[in-house]
């Protein structure tokens, strides 16, 4: 594997402009005050109750996320590239959507196969011919993107469903201005603190044609209990909107009310973090508690917005995945501005081929996996551990993809002996109402803070950092 | 508002009652059984304790014996006990978790470092009568600083007015259910004034729902057990009262009615209890019965429970 492009001191150990203030800064604070801070922002992550928790970790049922206080900081230049090719690849997003559950031309172009589409286990029929206001379908989005070295940004996955860690974006922030207003004075660092409200005016524009002048807005979580419910209960604080539970909202004549202490009130738009598996128990799940019998018939009847739309899964698909840059061809006529990892579809013969003999060499990701799940690193494998994978591979070829081990980026870090660099990737928000779609300048970088890790998902001991974009 | 937020903030506040109420108790007790047996007579007050705390019948399917050791065990630290101070701030964090869109930061930062401490510094419970004297100060102080929070920084809406019947409701039942176990002792056909055996249960009474010193305030008298009756019972400045509960009942139910534009029958009951109080005298309490009398309230209060819930909170 090639040598990471660390993005503070780049390629032959030259100091990047960008972190130019940092690096002096650093050179003059004694390391025992970074750790101090350390330790003051653990207390506050604590205090203010930021957890979330593993799934079968019963031990730790609710953990901290565990926070690296240098910043990971990009160039305005650097972000006016990264914001037009997201804002391309998320429209490109929803033209797909709109056009799988409609006219389907990208199937009759011969571009995507049919059978990825009809036998993809996330794609709901229920949404054929459904029209969604505005053809909105994904209005939030976080696009996980990495780099390789500093002239490209690369695309690891397009989480077009129900994407968490925003929050971690706003209090990260919080509590690095709390920490270090000195290095904050130094910089001219991009706010991001409007994201609520952004997110706010997206989801009253996309309000269906029923609706008052002033729509209602509701949150919903599947409860206290989801590893990302203090997310949720943030979000409907900034937002100002009620945080509902299924049990909260009742259909009455294909209109959805919540249960309030004055009687029924009715809802307009839900932003829903909750699976399309459970949002409804009549038309998905039946065993589903987190759900409003008859939500679905709401939906169908135009009388609710849901934000994401139902179906979504289908566009961020890690077999769609691979097809994405043709996806974007093929809507906007325009060449993509930010990469995709190259992808062996392990569906197709030749590339199982190719994969069963690298195997050491490339991830292998489940297709239908998140979380850094059930995924493969082959470089820092076991022989036994890739032996048992590649019957897996050969038992059900078409249930995973493989991509080279790619060398991410690294940003200095703290660490017990000292700072070191470690890997980090970046997910930006991407927020689509009817008319714009708009990102703020930033996003949430994870930061895998084992030396040589590449994993940086929050449930596999990764961290996070606060992500500054210098407005020049 | 959302019915499950109301409910939750409602609940909320009953368990943070609850839990400075056992502690209390727990603490009034400690108090007269430290006192020689001459004092306090045969009975025995971890006993009576359970029973103020109404987990009496529970106790003694998980212990033999109401020793002070299994009674503070099963009062503070249970988990099997749904009432138990350590229960009360976790099922009071889990409702703060659901509502904290709800809760200003100070309330929540109350609940939760009460039950982060309640983890780190007393997971094992308490091995000596001063860590205990601590812990139970701990709940006492958690439950002022939840109270003091939510007085000075929650908006004067429907939250703070449903998290207000949650803690009054609560206390109007802590206090009825003291007068409940202990109201032979306050009978005046048992008057041997003065005597010393009566007198440690009295103050113990004014201990457990904190008018030991109001008392002395209001009447200028040495404690006498009808003018004890009528402080908890009818007296409406005393915070802990039933009188004092209900007018704050009342009063928190009406901007509720006022707030919606509707009133209904929890108004309605929480009036007709409340009249009731205000119409009332000892002499006639006394004698119609005491016991009676108390039985009633109780059954009343926890009817307005009901109704309450029934009109808002589902």
């Amino acid at each position: 594997m090639a040598v990471a492009f660390d993005e503070m001191n780049g390629p032959g150990g030259d100091l990047r402009s960008a972190y130019r203030e940092l690096s002096r800064w650093l050179k003059e604070t004694p390391p025992d005050a970074l750790e101090y801070r350390r330790q003051e922002a653990e207390l506050l992550f604590r205090r203010i109750g930021i957890t979330f928790a593993v799934y079968g970790d019963a031990e730790a049922q609710e953990r901290l996320i565990p926070f690296d206080v240098i910043p990971r900081i990009m160039s305005a230049k650097e972000w006016a590239v990264l914001e037009k090719g997201l804002k391309q690849r998320v429209r490109a997003l929803n033209m797909f959507l709109r056009d799988i559950y409609h006219g389907r031309d990208i199937l009759r172009a011969n571009i995507i196969p049919d059978d990825l589409i009809f036998q993809n286990p996330v794609f709901r029929p229920e949404m054929n011919g459904q029209s969604v206001p505005h053809d909105v379908y994904v209005h939030i989005a976080g696009i996980d993107i990495v780099r390789v070295d500093a002239d490209n940004f690369i695309v690891l996955e397009d989480n077009a469903r129900t994407p968490s860690g925003v929050s971690y974006m706003l209090e990260n922030r919080e509590i690095m201005m709390r920490l270090f207003p000195d290095l904050f004075a130094r910089h001219r660092v991009a706010p991001v603190e409007r994201y609520p409200d952004e997110l706010l005016s997206a989801l009253r524009s996309v309000a269906p044609l029923s609706a008052s002048a002033e729509p209602t807005v509701a949150l919903m979580t599947p409860g206290v209990y989801n590893s990302a419910y203090y997310e949720h209960s943030f979000l409907a604080d900034k937002l100002g909107i009620e945080l509902v539970e299924g049990r909260d909202l009742i259909v009455k004549n294909d209109e959805v009310f919540m249960r309030t202490t004055e009687g029924l009130k009715r809802v307009d738009v839900i932003y829903r973090r909750v699976d399309d598996d459970f949002l409804d128990p009549l038309t998905f799940r039946p065993d589903s508690a987190l759900g409003v019998p008859g939500l679905m018939s709401a939906y169908a009847a135009g009388n609710i917005t849901l934000a994401n739309a139902v179906g979504t899964g289908i566009a961020d698909d890690k077999a769609i995945y691979s097809y994405m840059p043709e996806v974007v061809k093929f809507y906007l006529g325009e060449e993509p501005i930010l990469k995709n990892v190259p992808t062996w579809r392990c569906r197709e013969p030749k590339d199982l081929a190719y994969v069963l003999d690298n195997l050491s060499e490339l991830v292998v990701k489940e297709v239908h996996g998140s979380g850094g799940y059930g995924m493969l690193i082959g470089p820092a494998a076991t022989k036994a551990t890739i032996e048992a994978f590649r019957d897996k591979l050969k038992r059900e070829p078409e249930g995973f993809i493989a991509q080279p081990t790619l060398a991410l980026s690294t940003c200095p870090t703290c660490t017990a002996s000292g700072l070191a660099p470690r890997h980090v990737d970046l997910r930006p928000f991407v927020l689509t109402g009817s008319k714009h779609v708009t990102i703020v300048p930033g996003g949430l970088t994870r930061v895998a803070l084992k030396e040589g890790s590449l994993v940086v998902n929050s449930s596999q001991g990764g961290g996070t950092k606060d992500t500054w974009i210098l407005d020049e | 508002m959302l019915s499950r937020t109301a409910e939750n903030l409602y609940w909320l506040a009953r368990y943070v009652e609850r839990a400075e109420y056992i502690a209390r108790t727990i603490d009034a007790t400690l108090r007269v059984t430290a006192l020689p047996a001459a004092y306090i007579g045969k009975t025995n007050e971890w006993e009576s304790a359970l029973l103020t705390a109404g987990v009496s019948a529970s106790f003694y399917e998980a212990y033999p014996e109401a020793t002070e050791q299994n009674v503070v065990e099963y009062l503070a630290f249970s988990p099997s006990n749904p009432s138990s101070i350590k229960n009360c701030i976790e099922a009071a964090r889990l409702n703060s978790r659901s509502v904290r869109t709800a809760l200003t930061s100070e309330m929540w930062d109350t609940i939760n470092s009460a039950w982060i401490e309640l983890q780190e510094v007393w997971g094992k419970g308490t091995s000596s009568r001063e860590e205990l004297a601590r812990f139970l100060r701990f709940v006492q102080e958690t439950s002022l600083r939840f109270d003091g929070s939510a007085y000075r920084t929650m908006l004067r809406n429907d939250a703070y007015w449903f998290s207000r019947l949650g803690l009054h409701l609560e206390r109007a039942d802590n206090t009825a259910r003291i007068l409940d176990v202990k109201y032979h002792v306050l009978l005046p056909e048992e008057e041997h004034v003065g005597g010393p055996l009566d007198y440690y249960q009295w103050t113990s009474i004014l201990r457990s729902v904190s008018a030991l010193t109001a008392y002395h305030w209001v009447y200028r008298e040495t404690l006498k057990p009808w003018l004890i009756a009528d402080l908890l019972i009818l007296n409406d400045t005393l915070p802990r009262s039933l009188a004092s509960c209900y007018s704050n009942l009342v009063r928190n139910l009406d901007q509720i009615g006022v707030a919606y534009g509707r009133q209904g029958a929890a108004q309605r009951h929480a009036r007709g209890v409340r009249n009731r109080l205000e119409h009332s005298h000892m002499d006639d309490i006394f004698q119609h019965g005491v016991h009676e009398f108390i039985q009633e309230f109780i059954a009343d209060n926890s009817r307005l429970g009901e109704i309450i819930t029934k009109q808002y909170l589902i």
